[in-house]
């Protein structure tokens, strides 16, 4: 086991709210949890770290009572409990956040935020009352506009976090449990979400908060434990006084220098992907820019500034209303995805779980899944050829447990990432837009990929990458795009730019 | 974390543990049982096992010679091909309703006066090729309807349901329509080294579903759309094509099951594959392929034809009447989903 750092946090003989010790859960193949101990206090705001597939998730899932563990004891409030079902650890008072989302989509905002317990009056459910108290929890996290009758299917995945976190809020809990809240929100979003954060604990609700974003860890947290390989590296550190090289050697066992690669200089290739006038109402309006080979150009924007739907409309996936888009000289024809894919045009979506991974198949089937005629040969699978490309990109990407036959649902959720990027990494594309592509992974895994993409961009491949983090998008890009409010209004090499220049833009754009 | 909360951890997680730990080790070596390719069908087989032993016990002799297991395969090979078509319907997110009235439709029209002249006069290939047709054309309305036209699969092949019936029973006026070229019934409803060419046709239609589903291109993208027709679409897939292709596909796998019947029961008549969409869809779902697609297994699909065909074949031979077997049909499917379940649940794939 790793070195432990160990410091008494609390006055002797306090109680703490949650203590979960020894906690051991198997599955299939792996043991997820090898004798976890975490202990919360009421108030705090206590931050779960580790590496992708570290356990994180499967922890919260056994305190949520979605998974039985198989061994340890969860004490709360004193009592000795079992969390048989969800059900049963709502009623403890632990509201949960899932990392992948569990919204129903054809239901209502309000009537998401209250299923399992819907503000009913003789078995009627009392809509007004229910869309009116939506709308206060809301509120109360900064988004208003946030309408609580329309149907979640509608929502842009961060208005569906936003929901999730409504729901939450909605049980008065004691203790609210976060997995990676902020992966799919922009800074200006993560800084409500800390202002509700902040208030929760002032009023003496515990949250345990994951997060690989390590620069929040010293924002939010007041206490971390660090989770290796299934067991507690460090527990009860003091947020403020760990170092954060400290916290990353605990977590890698390493210590990993935290750089973007270098850009290669000179060598840029002639315009491949060319954008002019492309403009959905409602959207983005008259958005033209060109990327040439060997290129990394990076889209910064707000989260609903139309980024993403810009790159799914150069795709095809949705159709433009106004203007073009030119590869290599030819046109595209608007809303078909398979003229871009013909043209050599990958999408690397930003939804992994519903955009992007077929989750009853494995880890080397999604991989090859956007280049299966690079395996066929008269329409049948080389299945060795398949495994063994799978095998590479599963080894480039560090895809834990490397095992491309395993069930991509059994993965954690920034190795199912790291599956997503593998299927676009293989594909051979003559432009590569990448739409948050390190969304949930790790700090070791993050430098991987942004040397991955470098190389591609190199290899003579034309790349867009979208992302939330205006820090990845100067670090990693040749040039800047900002997007604010559905217009482009900035377009400058990267090295021209910081990262405040960056953010004021964006929330011009906002406030306009 | 004290060293004291950490004693008392282990206490109790030897405590605790203990139980479960026991039942856990068990239950893994059901695992191992279950898993792996071959162990995957080992409920299957169980059940066609039981059933075997059923007829061994109640029929003795009767149920075990080589002309009943003949004549077990021939009424299997009809609904089966049928189920593996629709094995790849299901696998890739939809369901046909249809493909009895398409039996119906395929070996009425192969059986029209002028069908059997043309066949006389050329080759009775014609036949053959009329019934693939009709299948296949009303594959192509089925696919067309709900990959373009946005329309529920349900809803489309209910209406084709109807429809193909109705036209049926239009074409042959509610009359039966005896087969006269003889040469069709020789070939197809003759024997090959004394197996029957039906079995034969059952036989190919599976292996051939078998490589379809697990070795091309085709089975892949089926298992793509099934599972995630939205990513599938944005890794480039054709879906709406594929879809249409999927429909078209079980079309012509009732038109070659009604040429089959044809030559079975030498007639062609509207009431041919009279709730074939029920057997098949329970053979396939009983088989282990995901009702909600993305998952599928042809090997699967053909235990479950011949669980329900030796079903029949053990109460026929007893004498039994068809309610009691309707009712043992149920508990089977239910018994068998239940089963197939708590297998998928143990191997970490959902049910
Ligand atoms: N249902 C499951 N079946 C089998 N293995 C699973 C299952 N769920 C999780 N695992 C495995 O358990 C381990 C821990 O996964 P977990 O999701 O808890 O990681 P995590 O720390 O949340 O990672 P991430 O940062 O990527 O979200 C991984 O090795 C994962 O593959
Ligand atoms: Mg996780």
């Amino acid at each position: 086991m790793g070195p432990r750092e160990i410091q008494v946090t609390a006055p002797e003989g306090q109680e703490p709210l949650l203590r979960m010790s020894g906690i051991v859960k198997r599955f299939p193949g792996v043991k997820a949890l090898d004798g976890i101990d975490l202990e919360v206090r009421a108030g705090d705001v206590h931050c779960l770290l580790g590496q992708n597939g570290a356990g994180k998730s499967t922890l919260i899932k056994v305190l949520a009572g979605a998974h039985q563990p198989d061994g340890g004891t969860i004490r709360w409030q004193g009592d000795d409990i079992r969390i048989v079902n969800p059900q049963d650890a709502i009623d403890h008072g632990i509201a949960t956040i899932y990392q992948e989302l569990d919204l129903v989509d054809g239901l209502t905002v309000a009537e998401n935020i209250y299923l399992g317990h819907e503000r009913a009056r003789w078995g009627v459910v009392a809509r007004a009352e229910a869309n009116r108290s939506a709308a206060a929890l809301l509120r109360r996290l900064g988004h208003p506009e946030v309408a609580p009758d329309i149907e979640v299917g509608r929502l842009s995945s961060a208005g569906k976090q936003i929901v999730s976190m409504a729901r939450a809020l909605s049980h008065d809990a004691k203790l609210i449990v976060m997995d990676e809240p902020s992966a799919v929100l922009d800074q200006e979003e993560v800084a409500r979400l800390f202002g509700v954060i902040r208030e929760l604990a002032a009023q003496g609700v515990a949250i345990v908060y994951i997060s690989h974003r390590l620069e929040e860890i010293r924002e939010i947290g007041d206490r971390v434990t660090v989770l290796k390989d299934g067991r507690t590296a460090a527990t009860g550190l003091a947020a403020a006084e760990t170092p954060t090289s400290e916290i990353i050697r605990l977590m890698t066992g390493r210590s990993i220098e935290y750089v973007f690669p270098e850009r290669s200089e000179g060598q840029r290739g002639e315009t491949v992907l060319e954008v002019s006038g492309l403009g959905r109402p409602g959207e983005f309006d008259d958005v033209s820019f060109t990327v040439a080979a060997g290129e990394v150009v990076g889209l910064a924007g707000l989260v609903g500034s139309g980024r993403s739907e810009i790159l799914e409309t150069i795709y095809g996936a949705r159709k433009a209303k106004a203007g073009t888009v030119t590869v290599a000289g030819r046109r595209l024809r608007a809303g078909r995805v398979g003229a871009a894919v013909a043209a050599g045009v990958g999408l690397c979506p930003e939804e992994r779980k519903s955009q992007a991974l077929v989750l009853h198949e494995s880890v080397a089937r999604n991989i090859s899944l956007a280049s299966l005629g690079r395996f066929a040969r008269g329409g049948f699978v080389n299945r060795r050829d398949e495994r063994r490309a799978a095998d590479d990109q599963v080894r480039a990407l560090d895809v834990r447990p490397a095992d491309v036959q395993r069930h991509v649902r059994t993965l954690s959720g920034g190795n199912q990432q790291k599956v997503v990027l593998a299927r676009w990494l293989l594909r051979e594309c003559r432009v590569l837009l990448l739409d948050e592509p390190t969304r949930g992974v790790d700090v070791g895994a993050r430098s991987e990929i942004y040397a991955l993409i470098r190389d591609l961009a190199a290899s003579g491949i034309a790349v867009v990458v979208v992302s939330s983090e205006i820090e990845e998008v100067i670090g990693l890009s040749d040039r800047v795009l900002v997007i604010s409010d559905g217009a482009l209004v900035h377009d400058s090499p990267a090295d021209e730019i910081d990262e405040h220049q960056v953010l004021d833009m964006v929330m011009e754009g906002e406030a306009a | 974390m004290s060293a004291q909360t950490s004693a008392t951890a282990s206490e109790e997680r030897t405590s605790a543990g203990a139980p479960s730990r026991d039942s856990g080790g068990s239950l893994r070596g059901m695992t191992a049982l279950f898993s792996g390719p071959a162990g995957r069908n080992l409920g299957l087989v169980i059940a066609l096992l039981l059933l075997c032993v059923v007829g061994l016990i109640t029929a003795g002799d009767r149920f075990v010679s080589f002309d009943n297991m003949m004549t077990i395969l021939r009424l299997a090979s009809v609904i089966g091909v049928v189920s593996v078509g629709m094995t790849f319907v299901i696998t890739g997110g939809g369901i046909d309703l249809s493909v009895g009235a398409i039996v119906a439709l395929s070996s009425v029209w192969a059986s029209t006066i002028a069908t059997q002249t043309l066949a006389a006069d050329t080759h009775w290939l014609v036949m053959v090729t009329t019934a693939l047709l009709v299948g296949a054309a009303c594959g192509l309305v089925n696919g067309t309807l709900i990959a373009y036209g946005r329309m529920a699969p349900f809803i489309v092949t209910l209406a084709m349901l109807a429809g193909a019936r109705g036209l049926a029973e239009i074409i042959a006026q509610k009359r039966t329509q005896v087969v006269t070229v003889n040469e069709f019934i020789d070939v197809i409803g003759g024997r090959i080294l004394g197996i029957p060419v039906l079995v034969i046709i059952f036989a190919v239609v599976a292996v051939a579903g078998w490589i379809l589903l697990n070795r091309t291109t085709f089975g892949r993208r089926t298992l793509a759309v099934g599972g995630n027709p939205e990513a599938a679409r944005l890794a480039g897939i054709n879906v709406k094509r594929h879809t249409t292709l999927l429909y078209v596909l079980v079309g012509v796998a009732c038109g070659l099951a009604a040429v089959m019947l044809l030559a079975r029961t030498t007639a062609g008549t509207s009431t041919h594959g009279m709730l074939y969409e029920l057997d098949a869809i329970a053979a396939v779902v009983i088989g282990g392929t995901l009702l909600s697609g993305g998952r599928g297994t042809i090997v699967g699909t053909v235990f479950g034809v011949l669980i329900f065909t030796t079903l029949t074949n053990v109460f026929t031979l007893n004498n039994l009447d068809t309610s009691t077997q309707a009712v043992a049909k149920g508990v089977i499917i239910v018994v068998a989903v239940l089963l197939q379940q708590r297998v998928a649940a143990r191997n970490g794939s959902p049910p």
